[in-house]
């Protein structure tokens, strides 16, 4: 008796949905398996976790201000993937994005005009292209490994935050600390209600929007997806592989360049150190949990968001460490990976005496 | 000090800096050989980083600690074979994954041991030839994962290009489908070439925890996995060169130190971003010389094996 896959004539359709359920329940069986290996009440813990965030309207709040920066990284990583380029130096993208539109903020101060918000989200979508950019064009012109040359950005982006922080940028009444001024309140992304919800939130939704019908319903949509799948019946087709790949790129840096503006001027309103619980490395779990479409990823989102959550509140009320928080996510994708098996394979059962039939028969 | 012996310790902490890269690089070499790109290297060599340092916490043994490394790098990478190799999945999206799960794991489990003094791994010197001067000191007065790396580098050379199973898993890595049809176990073959490699990435994770700063630091990898999986493209998959590239890579870490010390007036920041700006700079130097890179790179790489019967 063993277990063989089989090739589906198909895409399964009703694998498609319930696929990232069935690894979400993986995931919370071997997270239980792990709390009661380290001494706590599974029931309490996962409680402690998943449940009682969502029971408070301030960790509501703050779930979605997780969820913005992640569902508006992973919906543009989505298009880069589908394209079949691999962009996974989102986090770099997001912190060059971040610095991009702090300029304003830190070096032009006293420009508070009303055009100072619509310039900083500007610069900061250009910040994260600039950045990706680098990949695209090694790609393009001379087919450096993009996955190589993303992640190595991210490391240099990090210094360059740091180095700006710890120098020229530092806030010169800050007492040495490694800040930045604090952002005027005319360089704060407007809030949405009385909390630290900002319209972040709004960009993500609308960055949703906008490329689920660029991918469902454009030529450009069709070409990104016959691009990754098929690249040879695309490039007869008069498509060409260096603009998609281009066009990958620049989509998703752009949105997480937009990502990390956000993220500074609505939630941190200064540059610190660390801006990023690792909100770049975070949305490809997103992404792919998401199955790679735009609404898909938002609610992708909202889960992963409430991981961070989950992590610190569970750190709060059981002392549970919240280094549990990227195990789970880590868990999440290997179990979201495995079951997407299922969408394409099925399981055959086949027993020894069959496979001997079946010998015979040939 | 004496030039000499100022070159001397310049050319011993360039060996201390390279030897993490050379042991995962050498693995990660064998499995893309074999036709997988198991991108999870960082993940892989931090779980080894800090079993290897629990083990030996443990214990009061590093040797202990050594072989807890390997076998945890082995486990991380049979998971990796499963997914990959029995379910088929996308190989960069799962190295990916191992990554993140690993970083996830190593932090969890390394939370107990930040700040605790580690033991570190004491060379051995190898009796007469460690007298000799200036040579001794650098070649024959080293720890065992030394030694092991410079074995394993010669060893991959010879089971890869002079033996029958080099043969084996050169034609897996190249044309599965012929392989198969010879009736070699493709999924055999990759599944020991992914296990050595996740031991290879095992014992670099020791290294780092045991010898180049006896202690646990999350995150202690930085960013090493990846320069690792560059360096086996810069080998265009040559173990010799897999050597020569770990060391100038070293260097250009060690480099930054020795420009402090001497007072360049260039940022910190700027000399710490140096090795990751080296990677690129490589990688495109590589990419460009269309020959080097097309010909020896495994036809079958990242492509996954579907048997059709």
């Amino acid at each position: 008796m063993r277990i063989e896959l089989e090739k589906r004539a198909e895409h399964s359709q009703l694998m498609t949905v319930v696929s990232p359920l069935i690894a979400i329940g993986l995931t919370l069986v071997c997270g239980s398996i792990l709390f009661v290996s380290m001494g706590y009440s599974p029931v309490e813990a996962l409680y402690a976790y998943f449940v009682e965030p969502l029971t408070t309207s301030w960790s509501i709040e703050e779930l979605l201000v997780k969820a913005g920066p992640l569902v508006l990284i992973a919906v543009g990583l989505s298009v880069c993937f589908l394209s079949n380029s691999w962009n996974i130096g989102a986090e770099g993208q997001f912190t060059m994005g971040a610095l991009a539109g702090s300029v304003i903020p830190v070096l032009f101060y006293d420009f508070t005009g009303p055009m100072a918000l619509p310039l900083m989200v500007l610069m900061g979508i250009l910040g994260g292209m600039a950045w990706a950019s680098i990949p695209a064009f090694l790609k393009v012109r001379f087919g450096t490994n993009e996955i190589l040359t993303s992640l190595m950005l991210v490391y240099i982006a990090q210094y360059i935050l740091d180095f700006l922080v710890r120098g020229p940028w530092r806030d010169p009444d800050g007492y040495n600390f490694p800040e930045s001024r604090i952002f005027d309140a005319a360089h704060v992304l407007p809030k949405i209600g009385e909390g630290r919800l900002h319209i972040g939130m709004i960009f993500a939704v609308v960055a949703v929007l906008v490329v689920w019908w660029m991918l469902s319903r454009t030529l450009k949509g069709f070409e990104i997806k016959v691009m990754g799948e098929t690249p040879r019946a695309g490039r007869f087709a008069g498509f060409s592989s260096k603009g998609v790949v281009w066009f990958g790129f620049l989509v998703s840096g752009g949105l997480a360049g937009l990502a990390g503006m956000a993220e500074v001027s609505g939630s941190i309103e200064q540059l610190t150190p660390v801006i990023s619980p690792g909100y770049g490395f975070t949305a490809i779990i997103v992404a792919f949990l998401g199955r790679l479409n735009p609404i898909g990823i938002l609610f992708a989102g909202l889960l992963l968001g409430l991981s961070y959550i989950g992590g610190e509140a569970a750190q709060v009320s059981l002392g549970l460490t919240d280094k549990i928080t990227r195990v789970f996510q880590g868990m999440l994708l290997f179990f979201v990976l495995a079951c997407d098996t299922l969408i394409l394979y099925r399981f055959k059962f086949v027993s020894n005496a069959n496979r001997v039939k079946e010998a015979a028969n040939v | 000090m004496s030039d000499l012996s100022m070159i001397e310790a310049v050319l011993l902490t360039i060996i201390t800096a390279s030897t993490p890269l050379l042991l995962a690089a050498i693995g990660e070499l064998v499995v893309e050989r074999s036709g997988v790109l198991n991108l999870g290297v960082e993940g892989m060599m931090i779980v080894g980083a800090v079993m290897g340092f629990a083990a030996t916490q443990a214990t009061g043994s590093p040797y202990i600690g050594i072989v807890a490394a390997m076998i945890s790098g082995v486990a991380m990478s049979v998971l990796f074979g499963f997914l990959t190799l029995n379910l088929m999945t996308n190989q960069v999206a799962t190295g990916l994954a191992l990554t993140i799960l690993g970083l996830g794991l190593s932090g969890m489990v390394g939370e107990a041991f930040i700040g605790q003094p580690g033991i570190s791994l004491q060379p051995i010197a190898i009796p007469g030839l460690s007298a000799i001067p200036f040579i001794g000191p650098l070649l024959f007065n080293q720890d065992i994962l030394v030694y092991a790396s410079y074995g394993l580098v010669i060893g991959v050379y010879f089971v890869l290009f002079r033996s029958r199973t080099g043969l084996i898993i050169r034609a897996v890595g190249d044309n599965h489908g012929s392989a198969h049809s010879l009736g070699y176990s493709v999924i055999k073959v990759r599944y020991l070439a992914v296990m050595f490699g996740g031991a290879c990435s095992g014992l670099a994770g020791a290294y780092l925890s045991l010898i180049y700063t006896p202690q646990w630091v999350e995150g202690m990898t930085a960013g090493r996995g990846w320069i690792a999986l560059a360096l086996v493209v810069f080998a265009s998959w040559r173990p010799a060169r897999v050597l020569v590239g770990a060391y100038l890579f070293g260097a250009v870490s060690i480099l930054q130190f020795h420009a402090q010390a001497a007072g360049i007036g260039l940022p910190t920041q700027f000399m710490s971003a140096l090795p990751y700006l080296a990677t690129i700079i490589v990688l495109i130097i590589i990419s460009r010389s269309k020959t080097l890179a097309k010909v020896n790179t495994p036809a079958c790489l990242g492509k996954p094996f579907v048997p059709d019967r």
